[in-house]
């Protein structure tokens, strides 16, 4: 008779499933707000824990982005073969200008490259002693600023297949060393994010675990009237949730604190090289991550370690 | 009338080795009220936990309404509870919520609607006349207060058995017969009782059959309708 009457109260299973979530919800928020000073403290503990790599990830992606425009300065010489005329070379040089993908040519002559050579190495008067001159002439090709590593490469590529050309060097290995420095800082940043991640599990874990203590009774009058296991656990989800939440904002400040602080100083050192780069903070998507990753460690750490320690209070 | 629950040759030890409860068997009808009677240690704690599966039966078995016990599985625990209502003798109230809440608690873990809990959590507290206290904490109550707390809690769900373990024992006289009279008025409307309790004189005169146990096993039982202990079959 009773549980007949009961069950026909009762409205659809997903409306009563979303007032629960939203009463739990809040609940949870409410538990927290009634301990303010440790709530806050957790809060800061994970989010110095998440600044640190959400910031070196801002960092790289800032360097990543100076490379970028560094990319563009990177230049092709072309040496050409002895035969070549100086007009000649000229001419192609304009030729390789009108191609697509490339910003601008500069022709050296033989001549040219002898003087600048004496000026810059010294040499001027062993040079003397020599009958010919030696050093081929060379044309510089600048490609667009859009290009990419690979389309640089290619087009040297090309180019060193001429028939005036004798040799082709693509002027990058500083760049490629770069590029290789940063993929060996991205690949630590994340290893450093994922063990700092471990660390915020835990972290989260073991405030759950302290408050599954201080709640134990609570849990043991739940368990004797029927409550399952996944209503008990869900408040503690909750709370790992809005740990993670609120560790993501803290972690969030202090990003923002930092680039605020090293803004200026980039900005001056940028200056010195004649570059108009400052640094930029993280992106829309970026924070979204950021605040992803946070709420999944929360509720990660509350899950791992409320499944745990339910197992251990009687009744079962 | 059928079983509510029946127990058949139940034994029960604890780890240590000790005999708590040896060849037990007796029954509740639906819609009776049973007193389980005996001394500190006697064993009728241990046979509401074997009913509410805080323990398992080491021999014999335990059927409600005809399914045994033992073949529950640990996922179906948390749902088989729930169709029973339970009152402690110290009460198991959680303080820092107030009394409308507790008894709201099993009406939110079964996923009733809010306006459904609060009508019959109203409907709770004006059986136990505690409707004016649904928003005071259980620690401003005195202890009959609570333990009346403690009953809405149980019957709000109107469950299909109450078990009831020395409810009266932090009691003054007067209102550990004020709670037996509340178990007494549920009983009439149909709800199974099985009260365990030491307190002889404040049943022996309430006209429901009493079972009492002695170091574990079955000594005296009443029948149903007996209005005394004189009336008794001893098992």
């Amino acid at each position: 008779m009773a549980k007949a009457e009961a069950g026909d109260l009762r409205p659809g299973w997903l409306s009563r499933l979303a007032e629960e979530h939203a009463r739990v919800f809040f609940f949870s928020l409410g538990k927290l707000w009634q301990n303010p000073v440790g709530a806050l403290l957790t809060a800061l503990v994970i989010g110095i824990t998440l600044a640190l790599p959400a910031g070196l990830h801002v960092l790289i992606g800032n360097v990543d982005k100076l490379s970028y425009s560094w990319e563009g300065a990177a230049q092709s010489s072309l040496f050409l073969k002895d035969s070549v005329t100086e007009e000649r070379g000229r001419d192609l040089a304009r030729e390789i200008e009108a191609r697509p993908g490339v910003a601008r040519t500069g022709y050296i002559s033989r001549q040219q490259a002898l003087d600048e050579f004496r000026k810059l190495s010294g040499f001027g008067d062993a040079l003397d002693l020599l009958g010919d001159n030696p050093l081929p002439a060379v044309i510089t090709v600048t490609p667009l600023r859009k290009q990419t590593r690979e389309q640089v490469a290619a087009l040297t590529d090309e180019l060193a297949h001429l028939p005036e050309v004798d040799r082709a060097k693509l002027d990058q290995k500083w760049l490629e060393r770069l590029y290789a420095i940063l993929d060996f800082l991205q690949r630590g940043v994340a290893v450093v994010a994922a063990l700092l991640g471990i660390a915020v599990i835990i972290t989260v874990g073991n405030t759950i675990r302290l408050d599954i203590q201080a709640r134990r009774e609570e849990i043991v009058v739940m368990k004797l009237i029927g409550a399952p296991d996944s209503f008990i656990r869900r408040p503690f989800l909750y709370t790992g949730f809005w740990y993670g939440l609120s560790g993501s904002v803290v972690a969030l400040l202090f990003v923002l604190a930092g680039l605020a602080a090293l803004t200026e100083p980039v900005r001056n050192l940028a200056g010195l090289y004649e570059s108009d780069f400052s640094l930029a903070g993280p992106s829309f998507l970026a924070v979204l991550e950021m605040f992803g990753a946070g709420i999944l460690l929360g509720w990660l750490g509350a899950f791992l370690t409320v499944s745990r320690q339910l197992g251990k209070i009687e009744p079962r | 009338m059928t079983d509510i629950i029946h127990f058949h040759d139940v034994s029960h030890r604890y780890p240590g080795g000790h005999d708590v409860l040896t060849h037990v068997s007796f029954s509740v009808k639906q819609g009776e009220m049973v007193f389980l009677t005996g001394a500190s240690g006697a064993g009728k704690s241990t046979i509401l936990r074997l009913i509410a599966l805080l323990a398992r039966a080491t021999r014999g078995e335990v059927l409600m309404q005809g399914r045994n016990l033992r073949q529950l599985k640990p996922r179906e625990i948390p749902a088989y509870r729930q169709r029973l209502g339970l009152v402690f003798q110290d009460f198991n109230l959680l303080n820092d919520r107030t009394v409308f809440d507790n008894v709201a608690l099993p009406l939110i873990i079964r996923g009733h609607s809010y306006r459904d809990v609060g009508r019959q959590v109203r409907a709770a507290l004006d059986q136990v006349d505690l409707l004016d206290k649904e928003k005071v904490h259980p620690l401003f109550l005195s202890g009959g207060e609570q333990q009346r707390v403690g009953i809405a809690r149980a019957v709000v769900t109107k469950p299909e058995l109450l078990l009831a373990d020395e409810p009266t024992g932090n009691l003054d006289p007067q209102m550990a017969q004020e709670v037996m009279r509340i178990f007494a008025r549920f009983n009439e409307v149909g709800v199974s009782v099985l009260v365990a309790t030491h307190a002889i004189d404040l049943i022996k005169a309430m006209p429901y059959r009493i079972v009492h146990l002695e170091h574990g096993r079955i000594s005296m039982r009443t029948p149903i309708g007996a209005h005394h202990l004189g009336d008794t079959q001893h098992g």
